[in-house]
């Protein structure tokens, strides 16, 4: 007899789950978003959780989600929850448009809205969805899946709860940033959230987001997040993710991003926090004369293990991509970065760069780096590069003899390596916030 | 004395490269140490710097009355020895006022100083970098980063004015400097100049020693002094060559 006879597959208990998430959502759906539950579970089921087999798991063994029984956690059980202070979690002085979600569940009592131009809608996207909303069944889960197929996608339609619905038409600018805060607190049993987002911003209209994912609890949660974001031609959109998960948390997230001509997207993601975390960010130019930017900093020590998987794809000719994602890796940490870019049969006067550059502060830190490009027009240019190293001994000695002691010398380094990417974050109390608690984890490091 | 070197012996990767330097270095003066590629210049700044992939085989340097060699890098910065780089490194990311203003009061603190307040910091930096003509916006750039060869070189000596050491060592300050950044530099060390400190001038060209007199010139050959003298010594080296000295150990070694 072997194990897997006796042993229920993991997604068995998710099967189970979904019954009980169904009862719980009782008049919450329409006939449209049970189905697109129902298929995408039945997705889920037919693939399963990813094994070290796949090559798009290779390094990341997602056992330790799997092995444990996480659920969604009721609306019910949320009480009490959302009260208690959010202050911690506000970004300093940042003026936002807040929406808060509390174990995947929109709170509005610790959300606060501005006055927006007229005919933008903002708002939960589970009330948009039991509302039946047009746009919203025209978009959502449309991309979500296309570039790079996950199973934690299809887990998150089926069990998706709440998160940003954002209808931006054309021609509007939402100037203060919208801060999207995800947290999780102190459950009875390990909970799952499934934050769900869906932003549609219009031709020549302009938004900056803010994901941000926190906790006040230690015990063990798994995230499970999904941004879908479509841009009109001429758009300009800036998204900052900051993942500040706790230690002992599981995050996986899912980033679709569709471009039409000329847009500007920039995304910058932090991640501070989690002990597995996966992040998938995907970007395709479906346009001309797009400018497209991914931007990624992971920080982590411990035992703490982040992946980050990013495509770029070049559909369409004329097109500029950005990309540079720094690692600082100390203790025992994992890290992973593949970072794939496509240029289309199309896209030719493409222009693609991309680094991966990561700093090993310790001798039991391991870093996978790949860049994979596939290119199918003859006339681009796409430049890519790696780096693993340690601490430059010839700056460490400039600043030693300058009088710096050794070991500030080394923080001043290491937080330098660190800025490059925070260095390019627009919002200023949010780097202001990001640079401080940068400093602060290097010097525990 | 402020200075003194003793039958100093120093290798990198096993291979010797000093092989006994004496000099002695007083207050108020001025040092020039010339010699070929390959003499051992640059390793005789490293060292007394506190470079450690130099290891010390022999001899002692004794600085202000106490063991350089015995001191971390940084311990001897604070204690007043200011190298001046060759080839200053860069370091994206660090931007060059948060490097000054650590450096800067790191040594303060070292003399049990209070860390200098923002203001008398900006105006500290106004102050010096007309002495060396430098444009300040070089604050707001990262430290040595995107800088010509002569910027480098002017925002060492800047450094050096900034932090005003006891004893200045100039690592070949001068290479690859043009005729206007040359004075500049030169103009930085005859200002900085007093009786209380002491100033090593490591040089490949007699040309900085039209701008700034030395009271003495060493020719350094082969990792040791091979001739020292008064700043005609220098002329006589331009005229004559490197292959003078040389030609001179090896009619020794005859």
């Amino acid at each position: 007899m072997t194990t897997s006879e006796t042993k229920p597959r993991a997604e068995e208990h998710y099967l189970a789950a979904f019954r009980d998430f169904q009862t719980q959502r009782a008049g919450r759906e329409t006939p449209w978003s049970r189905k697109l539950r129902a298929n995408a579970l039945q997705g889920f089921n037919a693939t399963g959780f990813p094994i070290v087999r796949d090559e798009e798991w290779k390094f990341t063994d997602v056992r330790p989600i799997t092995e444990r029984a996480f659920a969604p956690a009721p609306l019910h059980q949320l009480n009490g929850l959302a009260s208690g202070g959010i202050e911690d979690f506000t970004l300093g002085d940042l003026q936002s448009n807040r929406l808060v979600f509390v174990n995947g569940h929109y709170t509005p009592e610790l959300s606060q809205l501005q006055a927006l131009p007229q005919g933008i809608t903002l708002g939960s996207l589970a009330e948009h969805i039991a509302h039946g909303s047009e746009l919203v069944q025209e978009h959502l889960a449309r991309t979500a899946g296309t570039t790079a197929p996950s199973p934690f996608t299809e887990l998150n339609t089926a069990f998706m709860q709440d998160g940003l619905f954002l209808h931006i038409p054309n021609g509007l600018v939402i100037e203060d940033p919208i801060h999207l805060l995800f947290l999780s607190k102190a459950s009875a049993s390990p909970v799952m959230t499934s934050p769900r987002n869906l932003i549609l911003v219009g031709a020549n209209s302009q938004v900056t987001l803010i994901e941000h994912y926190a906790s006040t609890a230690r015990d063990e949660y798994f995230t499970n997040a999904v941004t879908e974001i479509v841009a009109g031609r001429n758009a300009v959109v800036d998204h900052y993710k900051l993942q500040m998960e706790s230690e002992t948390a599981f995050h996986v997230s899912t980033m679709q991003v569709q471009q039409e001509r000329d847009v500007r997207f920039a995304s910058h993601l932090v991640d501070l926090g989690g002990r597995l975390v996966r992040n998938n960010s995907n970007a395709v130019m479906g346009g001309e004369g797009i400018e497209c930017t991914l931007n990624g900093l992971f920080l982590i020590a411990g035992e703490q293990h982040v992946d980050n998987h990013t495509v770029m794809d070049h559909a369409r000719p004329h097109c500029n991509s950005f990309e540079v994602y720094t690692g600082v890796l100390g203790g025992s940490a994992r890290g992973v970065f593949n970072g794939k870019i496509f240029v289309r049969r199309d896209a030719q006067k493409t222009d693609a760069k991309q680094s991966n550059r990561n700093l090993l502060l310790s001798n039991d830190a391991l870093i996978n780096t790949k860049p994979q490009l596939e290119i199918f027009a003859d006339d681009v240019r796409c430049t890519h590069g790696a780096t693993i190293g340690q601490l430059d001994e010839d700056a460490l000695f400039y600043l030693r003899a300058r009088g710096i002691d050794k070991n500030t010398a080394r923080g001043i380094l290491t937080y330098a390596f660190a800025n490059d990417v925070m260095s390019g974050i627009k919002v200023e109390p949010l780097r202001a916030l990001l640079e401080r608690e940068v400093f602060t984890r290097l010097a525990r490091m | 004395m402020l200075l003194e070197i003793k039958d100093l012996h120093a290798s990198v990767e096993g291979k010797e490269i000093l092989k006994g330097i004496n000099l002695a270095v007083n207050a108020g003066e001025i040092h020039a140490i010339m010699g070929p590629n390959g003499s051992g210049k640059s390793t005789l700044a490293q060292v007394l710097a506190g470079r450690e992939e130099y290891e010390v085989t022999a001899g002692e340097v004794t600085y202000d009355g106490k063991d350089l060699l015995d001191m971390a890098p940084e311990e001897r910065a604070a204690e007043g020895v200011f190298m001046a780089f060759q080839y200053p490194v860069e370091i994206p990311g660090v931007n060059t006022q948060v490097f000054l203003q650590a450096a800067l009061n790191a040594v303060r603190k070292h003399h049990g100083e209070e860390e200098m307040d923002a203001l008398d910091f900006l105006a500290l930096i106004e102050e010096k970098s007309k002495l060396v003509e430098i444009d300040k916006s070089f604050r707001r750039r990262s430290v040595n980063e995107g800088f010509s060869g002569g910027e480098k070189k002017r925002f060492e000596v800047f450094q050096m004015a900034m932090l005003e050491p006891k004893l200045g060592i100039l690592d070949e300050t001068d290479s690859g400097l043009d005729i206007d950044a040359l004075k500049v530099v030169a103009n930085g060390v005859n200002t900085l100049k007093n009786a209380d400190n002491a100033f090593v001038l490591v040089t490949h060209y007699q040309r900085l020693l039209d701008y700034i007199v030395p009271d003495f010139v060493h020719v350094l050959s082969d990792g040791r002094i091979v001739r020292s003298g008064g700043k005609e010594l220098a002329l006589e080296l331009e005229a004559k060559g490197y292959d003078w000295i040389k030609g001179d150990e090896q009619a020794e070694a005859a």
